[in-house]
């Protein structure tokens, strides 16, 4: 285990390498000169080199792309263009609401899809399996700024339930979290609902039947956990859809998170944060795939790691 | 060389195709995916010449109406007839997924069959960067690539298009690495059949079902992630009426006027469904075992 863990993370070092080449690319490929956007538009062009050389932009590129590198491991991004803060301070400020809102929406996926997809699984071919089939083939094919606008207008300025936007309390958090999660609850719930129909039809579920086991045990102990195996992989697959679509989500919602800063930093090419954040969701990403192949071999003795 | 044909006692009675077709036809979603697909294609393709109103056309006199008869969806802020910018919408919104996924589909499909056909370094290469490119959520890479690029419809199909390349990169490479182990790969390559020729004639068509169900099904995300960028603001700007652009310009209206919401809503909710549901029928009819 320890070392296929290693593995993996000696693994992540290539795919590190090139998200950081693709961020530096970033900078590098933005039309307009960095420096004379900092120095002003009134700046001479003695301003202007005084700038590059403190930014350290008169260099050879190789050698910029260490310091990047350096300064990325350190959290060290420069400052934001638009307020002067250090991006390190205004990416860590709008971290804890992107957290807040996805982790509560992978939640809310998880329990909702996986528990209808349990439902339509064991009353297969009913109505309420038709209904929910419906309801999940609906729920991927809404757009999620339109789902949320939706929501809006029935529970916000119709009858006045939850607050339209901003962060505050749970009721702030309602609609936002139930816009985020209704699209993977959806394609959980299918997921879910095939893959616990394939092991009830599997052998050892007839034997385990034959021998009077009740149907309560059959379901919990001997398919339950077979047919989640392949849904974790799924929900963690969803998790990294998740932050894509919360850049949707918290702009309806005015939600502060970091998806929210992604759109004001491209209105004000604030560069910096927009190259920190660019880093910061692709390590997410990759920080969820892995611990998503770890939990695999928790779940399933069978699956082992050499 | 000419086209070899077997006897028609070899012949299977009924051929695949024709044994997938029946298996789609079987299917009510897929049908109904198919028709509503149809219908979106055709208003595609008519556009301006059934519009009842010129979509630009405004109305002072009539701004903000509800669904009526005279203006089935309502107007707009400016009076405009939403249900003709809807049809002259379509255009912007189906194209751009449509156009996007070509592209895709297009380089993705060369480049995985060069991987397969030339192999060693160029294909491991090839991979660990399609490795990198799955690194990013999609709708990012298709944020940090119009950053680049600056908003508009044909920054949109490329960033749209970029980040399903690797994918079809990927589909495409699998079967036509089993191909090239074929012997009649190497009768090609034995006649003289030149690189380009054995890639395209003889190692792509392998490939081509997972091609063609990763296409339909693609298209549909491909549409919502284009609206999804209007609504940003990052996209095709007002006052085209693409329907996520009008979407966002309606939110200002929602609580005197929802239907400057709920219908391009709709529209785009509908037209992927069609296209969700036909990718859903073409993948059980072309291969069974894809299913999930």
């Amino acid at each position: 285990m320890i070392k296929y863990l290693g593995r993996r993370l000696w693994q992540m070092i290539p795919i590190l390498f090139g998200v950081s080449l693709g961020a530096f690319a970033f900078i590098h490929a933005i039309p307009g000169d960095p420096a004379r956007l900092l120095a002003g538009p009134d700046a001479t062009i003695e301003d202007v080199r005084a700038v590059q050389s403190r930014l350290g932009l008169d260099r050879p590129l190789i050698i910029q792309y260490v310091y990047f590198v350096r300064n990325a491991f350190v959290g060290d991004f420069g400052r934001s263009y638009r307020s002067g803060a250090p991006v390190r301070e205004v990416v860590a400020t709008h971290f804890l609401p992107t957290a807040e809102l996805s982790v509560t929406a992978v939640g809310l996926a998880v329990v909702v899809g996986m528990g209808v997809g349990i439902l339509q699984a064991i009353r297969r071919n009913t109505v309420p399996d038709y209904i929910s089939t419906v309801l999940s083939v609906t729920g991927v094919s809404t757009p999620s700024f339109f789902l949320g606008l939706l929501l809006i207008y029935v529970f916000s300025v119709d009858v006045r339930w939850f607050p339209t936007g901003g962060m505050g309390g749970v009721r702030h958090l309602v609609l936002p979290a139930i816009t985020l999660a209704a699209a993977s609850a959806a394609v959980i719930a299918r997921f879910t609902r095939s893959s616990l129909l394939e092991v009830l039809g599997e052998d050892f579920v007839r034997t385990a039947r034959a021998k009077g086991v009740s149907k309560r045990r059959v379901l919990v102990r001997h398919s339950l956990r077979n047919a989640l195996i392949p849904v974790v992989t799924l929900v963690g697959l969803e998790f990294g859809f998740l932050l894509g679509g919360a850049i949707v989500v918290e702009t309806v919602f005015s939600w502060p998170g970091l998806g929210w800063l992604l759109i004001q930093s491209i209105g004000f090419r604030d560069y910096p944060v927009l190259t920190a954040e660019i880093l910061l969701f692709s390590l997410q990403f990759l920080a969820i795939n892995l611990i998503v192949d770890i939990l695999y071999t928790a779940l399933d003795p069978r699956v082992v790691y050499a | 060389m000419r086209e070899a044909t077997l006897p028609a006692a070899v012949r299977p009675a009924v051929s695949t195709s024709h044994r997938s077709w029946a298996r789609f036809l079987r299917r009510r979603t897929a049908v109904a995916g198919g028709i509503i697909t149809a219908v979106f294609l055709s208003v595609m393709v008519l556009g301006i010449w059934i519009t009842p109103y010129p979509p630009g056309a405004t109305d002072y006199n009539a701004t903000l109406q509800p669904p009526s008869a005279a203006h089935p969806a309502g107007t707009d802020d400016f009076g405009r007839d939403i249900l003709s910018r809807l049809i002259v919408g379509t255009r912007y919104s189906l194209g751009m997924g449509l156009g996007a996924v070509t592209l895709g589909a297009a380089i993705g499909a060369a480049w995985g069959v060069g991987c397969a056909f030339y192999g060693g370094a160029f294909d491991n290469i090839s991979m660990r960067i399609a490795d990198i490119l799955f690194a990013f959520p999609g709708i990012l890479l298709a944020i940090a690539i119009i950053a680049i690029l600056g908003p508009g419809l044909t920054n949109v199909v490329l960033a749209v298009g970029f980040f399903s390349v690797p994918t079809f990169a990927r589909l495409t490479r699998g079967p036509a690495l089993a191909a090239m182990a074929q012997e009649y790969v190497q009768a090609a390559r034995a006649i003289g059949a030149g690189s380009t020729r054995i890639m395209f004639r003889h190692l792509l068509p392998t490939s081509l079902p997972p091609i063609i169900v990763y296409f339909t099904l693609r298209i549909g995300t491909a549409i919502l992630t284009a609206a999804a960028l209007s609504f940003l603001g990052l996209g095709v700007q007002p006052p085209t009426p693409e329907w996520g652009a009008m979407l966002a310009s309606g939110r200002l209206f929602i609580n005197v006027s929802p239907q400057l919401v709920v219908a391009p809503g709709v529209a785009i909710s509908l037209a992927v469904l069609g296209f969700n549901l036909l990718g859903d029928g073409i993948r059980d009819a072309l291969d069974p075992r894809l299913r999930t």
